[in-house]
């Protein structure tokens, strides 16, 4: 039982990176790779302001303009050095691996004893019930931003320029300065996650962040694919299958491990279950023939 | 309206794969005017458009529009004054975006796309009152997604996209290439109309002869990157249809 509420917390908690994905990959069609650095980036922010003392008032905005100027910057990179997308985002991940380090002074940051956004509130007795409902407020409060962003006359743009780059610049729009934004937006989303994920788990660590696209990804995918079964048009419903979609990615690992299986395996488990989800649309079509 | 002065395109210069797309064009055309460019493939006529669109930028000369000089301009900030409809029915559309959303973007061409929410049910009935005068059934379907209609269907809804704000240059590159006949004439009858209508300044780049005859007030024969004649209105009109098909003889 317990695996399966920290799967609950985990999954809110990633909810900002599968937002933060959701626009890079559908919006733009750019796989943003600089997420592994940027979430990491946005733990170690965190902790280093934590341990200082900070409060949340400062800390918050701090993370926001950390993964936005790590976004920014690949976005720069792609689309006025016309350097390759997928390679502009691991060029910022790798030299971020560096810049966090040296942040940080040290590969680990324990956070015990220190406040956090979690201590900020009291709703409940209980941490983790008391982690459940402020989560689910930070999250709502995102989500509702984020959807009514992408409804402004600036967020349909912003969808348009992913889908038909000609027609959204015959339409007036500067599509470079787009894309830069759209990453910066990403990004600054993805290293909120990093924020609510080192709280949560009590600590910040080097390499958090390496591989943790694939969640984003995984999140987005299994979103998608509820999008397109159910044929949702409407944005509000799209993101919230977002943050469902991060959610049922938690519970997949919580039951693998609860089924016994080794944590050794997790990650095969997850490029697993991410297969079969990506290919679920191919092979029923074929089974129909 | 629009002063292409000396213009001359090569790509690849100096290289083996060198191409005199354009090699010197003088044009002026005329405010309201709706010229047709025929050629073969290869004459030029789409790096002219493009020239003129922003999306390519002149080797040599000069391009202006509405007496300012537009030759370093780039395309998406010509789009001021400037509409396009592409050969593509899927240049013109997001396939992903509904109807609404599409026309919404081009209501806002000219304007900054802001942070407030721009469609409400004044600009949803604007909008069916104008795709109803296709008479394609199209004003019940809005807010479907673009990719779910035809080419026809989505270029016909293009060119009214383009007068959905002010607009004084139309540029048709090849609109009905990739149409049947019946969407053809559709999207051919709606532009005549609305070029009409919003005394547009048009230039229709066709490899339908019919077309060319039938439609504009002027017309050009381009060939290996020159303007190699030029009718205007009373010239025209008095070729014969099977002069134009002489040309490519």
């Amino acid at each position: 039982m317990d695996f399966y509420l920290t799967a609950l917390l985990q999954g809110l908690c990633f909810s900002a990176i599968a937002q933060g994905i959701y626009i890079s990959m559908k919006i733009f069609n750019i796989p943003d790779i600089t997420t592994d650095g940027s979430y990491t980036l946005g733990a170690v922010v965190t902790a280093i302001m934590l341990t200082h003392h900070q409060p949340n008032y400062i800390i918050l905005p701090a993370v926001i303009i950390a993964g936005g100027v790590a976004g920014a910057i690949t976005g720069i990179i792609h689309t006025k050095l016309k350097i390759n997308a997928l390679l502009a985002g691991i060029l910022v991940m790798t030299a971020l691996y560096s810049v966090n380090l040296w942040l940080m002074g040290r590969s680990n940051l324990p956070l015990i004893n220190v406040a956090s956004l979690f201590t900020l509130i009291n709703i409940s007795a209980d941490p983790n019930y008391n982690a459940f409902w402020i989560l689910i407020l930070f999250v709502a409060i995102i989500t509702l931003i984020i959807g009514y962003l992408l409804k402004t006359d600036f967020g349909i743009a912003m969808r348009a320029t992913g889908n038909s780059e000609s027609m959204i610049r015959s339409l007036g729009v500067n599509t470079d300065r787009m894309k830069i934004t759209g990453l910066a937006l990403a990004n600054a989303l993805t290293a909120l996650s990093g924020y609510l994920i080192s709280q949560l788990q009590g600590y910040t660590d080097i390499s958090m962040g390496i591989g943790i696209v694939i969640i984003g990804l995984g999140s987005v995918i299994i979103a998608e694919t509820l999008i397109n079964w159910l044929r949702i048009t409407s944005v509000w419903l799209s993101l919230i299958l977002v943050l469902l979609g991060a959610i049922i990615f938690q519970f997949v690992l919580a039951i693998t491990l609860d089924i016994g299986v080794d944590p050794i395996f997790l990650k095969v488990v997850t490029a697993v279950f991410v297969l079969i989800i990506v290919s679920l649309p191919r092979i029923s079509f074929r089974a129909l023939k | 309206m629009i002063d292409i002065k000396n213009v001359h395109k090569t790509f690849n210069t100096g290289r083996a794969n060198q191409v005199n797309a354009v090699n010197g064009i003088d044009l002026h055309i005329k405010q309201g005017e709706y010229a047709v460019i025929v050629g073969a493939n290869g004459s030029g006529k789409t790096t002219l458009l493009d020239m003129v669109a922003g999306s390519v930028f002149p080797s040599m000369g000069s391009i202006e529009i509405d007496g300012k000089d537009v030759t370093k301009i780039p395309d998406y900030k010509r789009s001021q004054w400037i509409a396009r409809v592409f050969q593509n029915p899927m240049s013109g559309t997001a396939s992903e975006l509904s109807i609404i959303d599409n026309f919404r973007l081009a209501a806002i061409r000219t304007k900054p796309k802001g942070l407030a929410i721009g469609i409400n049910q004044t600009f949803k009935n604007q909008v069916k009152e104008k795709i109803s005068t296709l008479g394609l059934g199209l004003e019940n379907k809005i807010e479907q997604p673009m990719g779910t209609l035809s080419g026809g269907q989505r270029q016909a809804l293009t060119l009214l996209m383009s007068v959905m704000d002010s607009c004084k240059v139309l540029l048709l590159d090849e609109p009905t290439a990739a149409l049947d006949p019946r969407s053809a004439q559709i999207v051919m009858k709606t532009a005549d109309e609305l070029i009409k209508d919003y005394r547009l300044t048009a230039v229709l780049i066709t490899h339908n002869l019919k077309d060319a005859y039938n439609y504009g007030s002027r017309l050009i024969l381009m060939g290996e990157g020159l303007v190699m004649k030029d009718f205007n209105a009373e010239q025209k009109s008095s070729l014969k249809q099977n002069d134009l098909f002489d040309w490519f003889g």
